[in-house]
């Protein structure tokens, strides 16, 4: 990946709105040459979707979001992947990591409540046959996530002017 | 001694009529900031977008604030030496010598002050006999002028311009150069301007001030702020060192303004006088802002960089911006000040940014605070977001088409 592709990628993460134009200037660079890195990085994948991050706590409809660590039998052959797809396609499932230590998967689970969480690990996950066993840990509060802090007590504390 | 028991005292200049009689006529003599009356206007309002503020938009380092906390929860709470600490002084030597290329020895040649503001009194005192002039390269960071009148000193500002993107010159030096002249003071990277000099433009001012039999202060508290060039310390031109008082501080490259940390390096006879000076008013930098300090300097380069790179973006931004809404503005290389020249609208500074801000909800500094060469331009910082950089440029925009029309 090339050097400005990178930086691209830096200035996105932090606010995905930055058009091509407004992301060139900061660079120093030409609008084409930053308009190619962005269709690069979208055609191969690196930049996979430009999202929303929400701070849920504060919409009425509130979720439940619970962290499941999961310990499976591998398959011969295929190692995790196939029980990991199997569990990642259900739309619950909000992400799926293979782990080092004591477990393999973290599965990160959203639900309307705490009994709809409760009855996709009975009804969904644990009858899985590789599945030996599950750890369930409901989230309680969220304060910083992908780098983002929520509750912002960092204002602006300068001064108006100053010399 | 107040007003009302003078009443009846005849002879004048035994009993004072008004408090303000009993003021040192040096201090009487000092004129306000211009940069108060401007922040009286500015706080006065709200849904302003400022880029009037001279400090970073970043907020210290988390590592540095928690290096502070935790010296306060093992109890360091006691006076260091005055000079400041043994390691700190140790870690200011060596950084210096990493980045710029000066060796100072941290026993002699260094002392940690409250901010480079105390070192650039400290120097001042410590050198002006009054009547003395002291040079100074303007626009200027706006105390130089007034700590030089408190000292007794007659400060003799030399006019610097865009065309030399806000140099200063070899001529421009020398017709401003008397016999009373002992003290030049610059500071590159500038605030206001945004200029630097180069190694190669130093030259010609050391062979100055070398026949001239000058002192210099360099005010070198941006010189992490450069874009594209590396900082060139004066104090470490052929033969200057010894000349040379540098000053400089964690405010502007660690994001530290509050903390009130600065420091001063030069030949020992001098640093020995400034410290004791500072021992007699000061006694020591605060304790905890010196632990903050070597953590800064010890673990905070990448982060610092990080700053860096982000203010230059956003200077590209601004520049840009300038040009587009077509204010003429010079490439500023250096600190996080833009400089745009509004004279093509026809009005004074002083007038343009009140307008600014009363029509168009921006703030930014008029030019002429800063000294000769400051009228007809504007002070922009781009210390602030991206976000709030687009939205000022959009504003100032409309309001210079405005002008224009009009």
């Amino acid at each position: 990946m090339s050097e400005l592709q990178l930086k691209v990628l830096e200035l996105l993460k932090e606010d995905a709105r930055r058009d091509a134009e407004l992301i060139a200037t900061m660079l120093g660079v030409s609008l084409e040459e930053v308009k190619s890195a962005i269709a690069e990085l979208e055609n191969n994948h690196v930049i996979v979707k430009y999202a929303t991050v929400v701070n849920w706590s504060k919409v009425d409809d509130e979720k439940v979001t619970a962290l499941i660590e999961v310990q499976i039998t591998p398959e011969r052959g295929r190692g995790f992947e196939g029980i990991a797809e199997r569990i990642y396609l259900y739309p619950e499932v909000k992400s799926v990591y293979l782990m080092s230590g004591a477990y393999d998967l973290l599965v990160e689970i959203e639900g309307k409540n705490l009994k709809e969480v409760a009855s996709f690990v009975s009804n969904k996950l644990s009858p899985i046959d590789a599945v030996l066993s599950t750890k369930t840990f409901f989230i309680l509060k969220k304060y910083k996530q992908d780098g983002i802090i929520f509750e912002e007590h960092e204002g602006d504390h300068r001064l108006m002017v100053s010399p | 001694m107040l007003k009302e028991e003078t009443e009846g005292t005849s002879v004048s200049g035994q009993r004072r009529q008004n408090m303000s009689d009993y003021l040192s006529p040096l201090v009487k003599g000092i004129k306000p900031s211009g940069i108060r009356r401007f922040f009286d206007l500015v706080s006065a309002r709200k849904d302003v977008i400022t880029l009037g503020v001279g400090e970073p938009d970043f907020v210290t380092p988390w590592h540095v604030r928690e290096a502070a906390v935790y010296s306060l929860e093992t109890g360091k709470t006691q006076y260091t030496s005055n000079a400041g600490m043994p390691e700190l002084r140790e870690e200011i030597g060596q950084y210096l010598n990493d980045s710029f290329q000066v060796a100072y020895d941290p026993a002699s040649e260094i002392v940690v002050t409250v901010g480079g503001s105390e070192a650039i009194d400290l120097a001042l005192r410590a050198l002006i006999t009054p009547g003395d002039e002291i040079l100074v390269p303007e626009p200027c960071y706006i105390s130089y002028s007034p700590i030089t009148s408190l000292s007794g000193g007659i400060a003799v500002g030399i006019e610097t311009s865009a065309d030399n993107e806000f140099k200063l010159t070899e001529e421009a030096l020398r017709k401003s150069i008397t016999p009373k002249s002992k003290v030049l003071i610059v500071s590159y990277p500038s605030n206001p301007t945004g200029g630097i000099m180069t190694y190669e433009d130093w030259l010609p001012i050391a062979k100055v001030v070398e026949e001239h039999d000058l002192i210099v202060i360099s005010d070198e508290i941006y010189a992490e702020l450069t874009y594209g060039t590396k900082h060139a310390s004066f104090a470490a031109l052929p033969g200057m060192k010894d000349r040379t008082i540098l000053v400089s501080g964690f405010s502007k490259a660690f994001a530290m303004t509050g903390w009130r940390l600065g420091y001063m390096c030069g030949h020992p006879e001098l640093i020995a006088a400034m410290l004791k000076i500072h021992q007699y008013t000061i006694m020591c930098a605060p304790t905890m802002a010196q632990y903050a300090a070597l953590e800064a300097l010890r673990n905070g380069m990448e982060e610092k960089d990080k700053m860096v790179e982000s203010y230059n973006q956003r200077r590209r931004l601004v520049v840009k911006g300038f040009r587009d809404i077509g204010l003429q503005c010079h490439e500023p290389q250096g600190a996080f000040y833009a400089f745009p020249s509004i004279a093509s609208t026809g009005l004074d500074s002083e007038t343009f940014a009140q307008r600014l801000l009363e029509e168009a909800g921006v703030a930014a500094v008029p030019g002429q605070v800063f000294g000769l060469g400051g009228e007809g331009f504007l002070r922009c910082s781009y210390a602030t977001s991206v976000t709030q950089l687009t939205e000022a440029l959009d504003r100032i925009g409309g309001f210079v088409h405005k002008l224009k029309q009009g």
